[in-house]
């Protein structure tokens, strides 16, 4: 078994234990802003699109490179645009008739 | 000393990301939670750019500024009620990505061992393509091709270019249970035999993977999605994994193992919360095209319920002093969010207090409904998950169901041979009265019967509910005044 294989499992297996700690903190109320949220995040696949896109070793490789980047950047720019969006809604006001109706 | 600096910005990335996810674990923290994310991932992509296998750029610019631009439009333009299909076609280009990335990475291996295998032979191939270099490649193209197709098909079956209704014949698990075996026959063989191993193996994986996805979705019902939408999520997560495995990036590897558990965490709450396990969405092919459940409507046609007009809700609402919402799909079909928050007002306006009652299924996706609710400016504080607000209902004077049918369904917890039995649902028959919006006495989506329509404290008020909310605004604002 390689090295890089256990070395591998090692940060798997911690990220997801800390994933899990994490994410079980959401409240449900933002279970959306959170998928949308960590699909920005998984769109960290753009760093691993780059490589591609840029090595240079012929052009099958740099087009589906290009595609690869174009998805990717799609993902994590709306991903991150959309969850501030949504939570920019999400507001915890008194309403202001609530206020009228107690006068 | 290159690499070294880059693998240090990629750590403080992923820290960043790490705090981006805490910050969603309150409105008042999210905005700034995303903030973190965006840095965090502004540094990941700068660093990368000095990597050093990096030789040219264009390809690079052109997908960078076509992506952001593609995606600035959607996430502007798009409206929340359309949240489950922009979420379902994210996780189709997060799926697209990977396994583009896993396809273009063999090809360069594979070429780099041939080109090597004429002058030093094996020693040099060897270094190209190892053994957990095949297996994960392998994985992340099947996963990112099998998320691909799945997503677009959630997606088609969101959008209803594709009947909602599960498609099923006979064999169909047993099939797609032989495919998969023989994905993970073909990927065993080129982990032993690597550059031995004919090429058309790996492709043949990748042409399953795209297939799969596509018969894998295609029997699920339209009620399922929030449960498929959550797996899809993970899939598209562990993806990003198998790519950091393959190209020893440690900072995919966490990013994936974030969205893979945030997804599985995600599906395990949605299941839960229809009281259904995992392999039953998958393989159950649950709702409307079973035989029983479509029968159930045609014998219990004939009984009777209590259609009332606009003008009879009105007069139940005025008198209530406490009001719960229950909304469900139909509400986001009929994008009536803010006809619900003109009613409430005009309610509140009068004295009487307004809650929201949001089953963790209602909708397509998870937190749906928050999303829709909060669109049209309801403070989030009047929003109550199932276990918070299930004892009110008892004590409360009006319901008001928008367009939601199996969670408030009182057969899932009495009649056993109901098919949703065991789920947890609101206990909105134990109001005074219930009024429920909806647009015909048609079943759901799962095709079952409710119970609850033809109670004798229920008034059934049909037709579009944005429409019926409107009236019943105008109603309730003329009144007494």
């Amino acid at each position: 078994m390689s090295q890089d294989l256990v070395f591998g499992l090692y940060i798997f297996a911690l990220a997801t234990f800390v994933g899990y700690q994490v994410i079980s903190r959401v409240p449900p109320l933002l279970h959306t802003p959170l998928m949308s949220g960590t699909n920005a995040i998984s769109g960290i696949s753009l760093v691993a699109s780059l490589v591609v896109a840029g090595e240079h070793h012929d052009r099958f490789a740099a087009v589906l490179g290009f595609i690869a980047v174009t998805a990717a950047s799609i993902n994590v720019v709306g991903g991150f645009m959309i969850t501030d969006r949504m939570l920019r809604m999400f507001n915890k006001k008194k309403a202001p008739a609530l206020a009228k109706a107690g006068s | 000393m290159r690499e070294s600096l880059i693998n240090l910005a990629y750590l403080v990335a992923s820290v960043l990301f790490i705090l981006c996810l805490r910050g969603l674990s309150s409105p008042e923290q999210g905005r700034r939670g995303i903030l973190l994310g965006e840095l965090g991932m502004l540094i990941a992509v700068v660093a990368t750019l000095f990597k050093a296998e990096i030789v040219s750029f264009e390809w690079i610019i052109a997908g960078a500024i076509l992506g952001s631009l593609i995606g600035t439009a959607i996430s502007l333009k798009i409206p929340m009620t359309q949240m489950p299909e922009r979420i379902a076609l994210s996780h189709a280009f997060g799926g697209l990505a990977t396994s583009l990335v896993g396809i273009a990475e063999f090809h360069r291996m594979r070429d780099m061992a041939d080109a090597a295998a004429t002058v030093v032979a094996v020693a040099a191939s060897e270094h190209a393509l190892n053994r957990l270099t095949m297996g994960s490649l392998g994985f992340e193209v099947f996963l990112g091709s099998l998320t691909f197709t799945g997503s677009l098909m959630a997606f088609g079956k969101l959008q209803g270019f594709i009947t909602g209704a599960p498609v099923t014949w006979k064999g169909q698990n047993v099939m797609n249970f032989a495919a998969f075996a023989g994905v993970i026959g073909l990927l065993v063989y080129q982990v032993i035999f690597l550059t031995a191993a004919p090429q058309w193996m790996f492709f043949t994986m990748c042409a399953v993977g795209f297939s799969l996805g596509v018969l894998a979705v295609l029997p699920i019902g339209g009620a399922d999605m929030p449960v498929v939408i959550s797996l899809l999520n993970s899939y598209a997560g562990l993806a990003a994994c198998a790519t950091g495995f393959a190209l020893r990036s440690n900072i995919l590897i966490i990013s994936g193992a974030l969205d893979g558990s945030s997804g599985l965490l995600l599906s395990i709450l949605m299941s839960k919360a229809m009281n259904r396990s995992f392999a039953n969405v998958l393989f159950g092919a649950f709702g409307t095209g079973g035989g029983a459940a479509a029968a159930l409507p045609v014998g219990q046609a004939a009984k009777g319920y209590n259609e009332a007009t606009v003008e009879d809700a009105a007069a139940v609402l005025t008198a209530s002093q406490s009001v719960i919402v229950v909304p469900g799909y139909g509400m986001a079909v009929s994008q009536a969010q803010h006809a619900v928050r003109d009613l409430a007002t005009a309610l509140e306006k009068r004295g009487t207090e307004v809650k929201y009652a949001i089953h963790p299924v209602a909708g397509r996706m998870p937190g749906h409904m928050n999303v829709l609710l909060a669109e049209a400016n309801i403070s989030y504080d009047a929003l109550f998950d199932l276990e918070m607000i299930n004892d009110d209902f008892a004590r409360t004077d009006a319901v008001i169901v928008v367009g939601a049918n199996d969670v408030v369904n009182p057969g899932a917890k009495t009649d056993a041979a109901s098919p949703i039995f065991g789920m947890p649902v609101f206990n909105v028959e134990q109001a005074r009265s219930v009024i429920v919006l909806k647009r015909s006495m048609n079943t759901g989506f799962s095709g079952v019967d409710n119970e609850l329509f033809y109670m004798p404290n229920t008034m059934m008020v049909l037709g579009d509910a944005k429409k019926t909310l409107i009236s019943l605004f105008g109603a309730v604002k003329g009144d007494g005044h």
